[in-house]
């Protein structure tokens, strides 16, 4: 535990909502330790809670039981340091400004100065290849390039880590995949710490040093699977006996963990 | 052809035309009795249809004045007479206007301040919004003479308490719209400012209040249009002296239908007008917005 290379950390943490119809067990028993520098997938069936423990590291949700720790810090802390950046599902962007707006929005909570607002909107819109795009609003945009705006704005902190909650999920394949090599060759270059919620096997092992499993009712690591990938990955490294042995694993994984139960009966 | 069919002036022309139809037809069938009453008094037996129908649209003290009269008394109201003189439409106009104004401005802040509290005090959103609704179920025909005695006895008289009327009925659409724009933006665009570790104040503005904009101008459409409504209401049981209510009050009690049509259509144009002026500055701010055009 006391790995200074630790930089997110969960131990017997569980998380219990209450609602109208009882309560709901959404996380039991997380037991998680990320270092720096790696790239963790979390992977598992819908109400796996694999969303509600990446909010939950990001201080969006109280666990009920059990202790985080965000850079040695509580959650809360650790959000009050802007220790992270956090990407949604949906793009989020306020459709009343600019890319370049969007991307300053964090600066402007933080009271940056002019010149340090406008470095950075510079170097970050740089970084996901939105040059030209500055003036544009939200809706003049794909739903990729939305995605990649995003992305920007969560870099806004300089924070190392990085939280991502199915990012990709509503994109096309195509643009997927571009958006995942641009992901994997921005986290080689800035050594950071990612965290990413998928439910595509292919996209998870592509970009991950570590898959986390997860199972559903309540919300349990099923299994962790370290992936012997080279940190170099080309698209093609897909078509990889060691790839799809790893995608084979992870389905297994699944399987135990009784994720294909609803299909199957 | 079909193009002409289906242009938006052809459109309003055929409504247009529909009314005048239907508005002349009344005229004439509404001021029949008191036409032959006249013609039986003056002991005419012999008069021609047309000549009948010119009488009956140009009666001094019609049921239903023509349109005709009623445009040549606007116009001589409002641009034959003096601005200043008590005459003029322009004045009473203006002094309906004044209060309309003052009231819808006092209205939009004070129910935007509401709002402010309902969507950030649970407290405030379960005890204030009853009184909001309740409020707005009281004639303000009935409580407009006690606000402008309460007022005259704390010393205020003059163009505020008439205001305040106004206020009274703009502030609720202002509340409701802005209530429901002050919670429209999303759960994760919430959370979003939470990441950011945005104090409420920040959450407010960077977030709360652009996505409330296009409510408040909706409620703004509404709520001037009423505060003229409360502005005319406001002089009819008080006793008022100028002002378009008071205008309608003293063609009731002098009979003066032609001078009643034409306070009203008066404040029908006054209120598009202001109806329109919202709109324009609403088009210029969502365009700054970034709103497709």
């Amino acid at each position: 535990m006391s790995n200074k290379n630790t930089v997110i950390s969960t131990k017997n943490m569980s998380l219990t909502f209450q609602t109208n119809d009882g309560p709901v067990h959404a996380l039991e028993d997380i037991n998680l330790e990320i270092n720096e520098g790696e790239f963790v997938s979390f992977i598992g069936p819908s109400g796996c809670g694999k969303t509600t423990l990446l909010r939950a590291i990001a201080d969006l949700e109280q666990p009920t039981k059990g202790e985080i720790k965000v850079n040695g810090l509580s959650p809360r802390e650790a959000r009050r340091t802007r220790a992270y950046g956090y990407v949604f599902q949906a793009s989020a962007l306020l459709p009343w400004r600019t890319v370049e707006q969007n991307v300053a929005l964090p600066l402007e909570i933080t009271g940056a100065s002019k010149q340090e607002k406008k470095e950075h909107i510079e170097r970050t819109i740089a970084m996901v290849d939105l040059k030209g795009f500055e003036k544009k609003f939200p809706w003049q945009l794909s739903g990729g390039m939305q995605q990649r705006v995003s992305i920007a704005r969560a870099l806004a902190f300089d924070a190392k880590i990085l939280l991502m909650d199915e990012p990709f999920g509503a994109l096309d394949e195509i643009v997927r995949d571009h958006l995942n090599q641009q992901l994997l060759q921005l986290w080689n270059k800035h050594k950071m710490t990612i965290c990413f919620v998928t439910h595509s096997i292919p996209e998870a092992v592509y970009l991950s040093t570590k898959i986390v499993i997860m199972s559903p009712r309540p919300g349990k690591i099923a299994q962790i699977i370290d992936s012997p990938l080279p940190k170099n990955r080309p698209l093609d490294i897909r078509e990889s006996k060691q790839f799809l042995d790893i995608a084979h694993r992870v389905r297994e994984g699944l399987r135990a963990s009784h994720s294909y139960d609803e299909e199957e009966a | 052809m079909e193009r002409v069919f289906q242009s938006k002036i052809f459109a309003i022309l055929v409504v247009l035309l529909a009314i005048l139809v239907i508005w002349y037809g009344a005229a004439i069938k509404l001021n029949t009795p008191w036409q032959l009453g006249v013609y039986e008094r003056a002991e005419i037996t012999q008069w021609t249809k047309k000549q009948f129908i010119k009488d009956t649209l140009n009666q001094k003290r019609p049921v239903l004045p023509s349109a005709h009269q009623v445009f040549s008394e606007m116009y001589k109201t409002t641009f034959l007479k003096p601005i200043n003189s008590k005459r003029s439409l322009v004045y009473h106009s203006w002094i309906t206007l004044s209060a309309t104004l003052l009231g819808f401005a006092i209205g939009t802040c004070f129910g935007i301040l509401i709002a402010i509290g309902i969507t950030h005090n649970r407290a405030l959103d379960r005890s204030l919004m009853p009184w909001v609704i309740a409020s707005q179920t009281i004639p303000i025909l009935a409580i407009a003479p006690m606000i402008i005695v309460v007022l005259n006895a704390v010393g205020l008289s003059g163009l505020l308490p008439k205001a305040l009327i106004s206020t009274y009925l703009s502030f609720f659409p202002i509340v409701v719209g802005m209530v429901k724009g002050f919670r429209s933006p999303r759960n994760i665009q919430i959370d979003l400012m939470r990441t950011y570790y945005a104090s409420p104040l920040q959450t407010f503005f960077k977030l709360r209040w652009p996505s409330a904009l296009p409510y408040l101008f909706t409620s703004m459409k509404v709520a001037i249009a009423i505060a003229l409504v409360g502005a005319i209401v406001g002089e009819l049981p008080t006793g008022a002296v100028a002002g378009l209510g008071a205008r309608l009050l003293s063609g009731s009690y002098y009979g003066q239908t032609v001078q009643i049509w034409s306070a009203l259509f008066m404040a029908a144009a006054l209120a598009a007008i202001l109806i329109m002026i919202v709109s324009l500055v609403e088009k210029h701010v969502t365009k700054n917005m970034g709103a497709k055009s």
